[in-house]
């Protein structure tokens, strides 16, 4: 019981991992498109937790708003639209296996070696600023407002006419053609 | 203790995955799909980072990144299913021509 209470964050660590993971590999396994978006579901969740655990609590909100949310019922919606009636029984993955796999898992290696290079090093500094403005302790939402009202306001209002951008263009694209509406 | 190397290799297995999903998927959708497992374990490393140096600015990054991924997810859907109008399929491999 006392080295469970020692590695809470650990286990709770583990758990989180192992959830995100599991979904991560639910979407490159799992044949039908709707199963593998709920899979991604429980990845997006379990990622969403980590960043609770990383003092990140208005990025976890926003995590479960914008991807389990909205990007998840884009995704359902189309998958839907879409209604692919002839999976299972085309192939469900491109040809050159052995290349692509030789490739994912030396790109796997190199990344993994660079977080075990990483691993043991200085201990995390104080996560005081994570959570505070101007030396008073707020918490993490009103200290990330802070810093995109002020810092961060031109990259802020950028990103909100790209919003707007991609939502025309969406538009754009998903119109029929008129050939296709006269017929 | 939880350090910034558990993050960080979590953060690779998970863009591992969703590079191979993106490059072994014959259909679009799961292709999407992995595009998206990519940008979130880069938001793992982002905010894992952020905790190590107790800096708060990778955290405004991910919030962006969060943006920019919405942002592709509806132009990518919606390309998705302007093809499948034109094909009555999704499975990229059938997309061969340049022009239609």
């Amino acid at each position: 019981m006392d080295f469970l209470v020692a590695h809470f964050s650990q286990a709770v660590f583990l758990f989180l991992a192992f959830f995100s993971l599991g979904g991560a590999v639910g979407v490159v396994v799992l044949r039908q498109p709707v199963h593998a978006a709920l899979s991604l579901l429980a990845s997006f969740l379990g990622v969403a937790g980590l960043f609770v655990l990383a003092r990140g609590e208005f990025l976890a909100a926003v995590q479960v708003l914008v991807y389990a949310g909205g990007v998840m019922v884009l995704f359902l919606f189309v998958i839907m639209f879409v209604n692919v009636r002839a999976v299972g029984k085309e192939a469900q993955y491109l040809r050159p296996l052995v290349p692509l796999a030789v490739v994912g898992g030396l790109l796997f290696s190199a990344l993994a070696l660079t977080a075990m290079w990483a691993l043991g090093r200085r201990p995390p500094a104080d996560a005081f600023p994570l959570v505070s403005v101007a030396g008073q302790e707020v918490g993490n939402t009103e200290a990330v407002g802070w810093i995109l009202y002020r810092e961060y306001l031109l990259p802020f209002e950028v990103v909100s006419v790209l919003l707007l951008v991609a939502m025309v263009g969406a538009i754009v694209l998903g119109r029929k053609p008129k050939e296709m509406e006269k017929a | 203790m939880v350090t910034i190397g558990h993050y960080l290799v979590l953060s690779s297995v998970l863009f591992a995955i969703g590079a191979g999903g993106v490059l072994l998927r014959r259909n679009g959708i799961a292709t999407l799909l992995g595009i998206e497992l990519m940008l979130n374990a880069a938001n793992v490393a982002f905010v894992a980072f952020a905790k190590q140096h107790g800096n708060l600015e990778g955290q405004v990054v991910v919030f962006f990144v969060m943006a920019v991924a919405a942002a592709e997810v509806a132009v990518g859907l919606a390309l998705l299913v302007a093809i499948f109008r034109r094909l009555q399929s999704i499975d990229v491999d059938r997309l061969s021509a340049m022009r239609w």
